[in-house]
């Protein structure tokens, strides 16, 4: 019988009302990059332009070390963390890897997905997963 | 009376836009995808719909959390590409058909679709990746365009089952319209990927093909698939394959595959393209 409960899922942060609930502000400050004016205003000081949103402190420290794992797990979507990726001039196959959870490189994530991305066989749940 | 006359299915993955946008399509990487589409470029070519109704999912550019809508559709004359970070995509403005998308509107929601409905918003690379896919780099547009968003990004999405009745809701609308337009419906999104987590650079090609192959033949069955199936099997943003639902929804049950397509991988993400047209 499978697990029908969404958090079975390993590696997996999905955006459900109390991950949405927890992120709000974080989803928020990074949605508030797609416009130019705010943008430079990050460039300007991130700890002043990071005070106008009502993060926790936790999620301030995760923006400003840029600890992408972290900010999945207080909330945030990929969606709207990317932003602060595109921001940074990263692409999603470096915040692929700088998301794995290892000390997977660039260079290493391309090279999997070439090979035809993450096997599923391993990493359908939590009791059978290893992300390999 | 206006008529639905093809449907189309593709994802719709910003790098494939950034190719186009940036002459990068006879490089190595790209080229095979290139060739891949060419055989759907011709025949939109050769049907020449007057209006696209295409269904794609906002990525945090005209929407956020601040409101969030299942079902939206764009009734405005013009739609510009939204900036999602970098600047917005350099393409043209898409028209609209604010009077067709007024009409769908409200036969949806006489037809218990309640749908939000938008004069104003941005279009990020969900619709306009599509567009370069199907119409190259033109001057300007060569069809009209409907805009309609689903929701796939907070979790509970619409059910596929909800997106399929969706689709036939719409082609009930579209064929009471007066006008002989010929209409075009575009699923997009998917097929599997995950962008997010430990878990990054899932793909699932074998779940991709047998999901193609009963979308076709089979999509009665395949509709009632659920959500926590799509998360795990297709990874977190491979859900966006429910809305190719909508497309064939807004088919006959019985249609002919015109050409089915696969690419793995384009970024992140298994690339899949169909095109389908009603009949057997
Ligand atoms: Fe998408």
């Amino acid at each position: 019988m499978k697990n029908e409960d969404h958090h079975d899922i390993p590696g997996t942060y999905v955006l459900d009302g109390e991950h949405s609930r927890k992120g709000y502000h974080l989803n928020m400050f990074c949605m508030s990059l797609n416009n130019a004016e705010n943008r430079e205003d990050l460039r300007a000081g991130e700890v002043t332009y990071l005070s106008k949103f009502p993060m926790t402190d936790e999620q301030r420290q995760a923006v400003l070390s840029r600890d992408w794992l972290g900010m999945l797990r207080l909330g945030g979507n990929i969606y709207y963390i990317f932003k602060l990726a595109i921001f940074d001039g990263l692409n999603m196959q470096q915040l692929g890897a700088l998301m794995s959870g290892t000390d997977m490189t660039e260079e290493e994530f391309k090279k999997m997905m070439m090979n035809g991305g993450r096997r599923i066989d391993g990493n359908r749940s939590k009791s059978e997963s290893h992300n390999g | 009376m206006a008529k639905i006359i093809a449907g189309l299915g593709t994802s719709h993955i910003p790098a494939i836009g950034a190719a186009i946008d940036h002459e990068k399509t006879q490089e190595a990487y790209w080229k095979p995808v290139f060739e891949g589409i060419q055989p759907v470029r011709q025949w939109i070519e050769e049907l020449k719909p007057d209006v696209c109704i295409i269904v794609y999912n906002d990525h945090a550019s005209a929407f956020s959390l601040e409101a969030i809508s299942t079902f939206v559709i764009g009734v405005a004359p013009e739609f510009l590409p939204a900036d999602e970070g970098y600047g917005p995509r350099k393409v043209p403005a898409i028209k609209g058909n604010s009077k067709m998308a007024w009409h769908i509107a409200e036969s949806l929601i006489k037809d218990e679709f309640d749908m939000t409905i938008v004069n104003e918003m941005p279009v990020d690379h969900g619709l306009t990746v599509p567009l370069s896919l199907m119409y190259d780099k033109p001057g300007a547009w060569p069809c009209e365009v409907i805009p309609l968003c689903v929701n796939v990004i907070q979790y509970p999405q619409p059910t596929a089952n909800r997106c399929y009745n969706l689709g036939k809701s719409i082609r009930r609308a579209v064929e009471s319209y007066p006008e002989p337009i010929r209409v075009a419906i575009v699923g997009t999104g998917g097929l599997s990927h995950q962008l997010q987590g430990e878990r990054a650079g899932l793909i699932n090609s074998e779940f991709d093909e047998n999901w193609l192959d009963h979308l076709v033949t089979k999509p009665e069955e395949l509709k009632n698939v659920s959500h926590i199936e799509y998360l795990r099997e297709a990874g977190s943003e491979g859900i966006e394959m429910i809305m190719w639902f909508v497309m064939r929804g807004a088919l006959d049950d019985r249609v002919k595959q015109v050409y089915r397509f696969t690419h793995c991988p384009v970024s992140n993400t298994n690339y899949g393209l169909l095109a389908l047209e009603n009949g057997s």
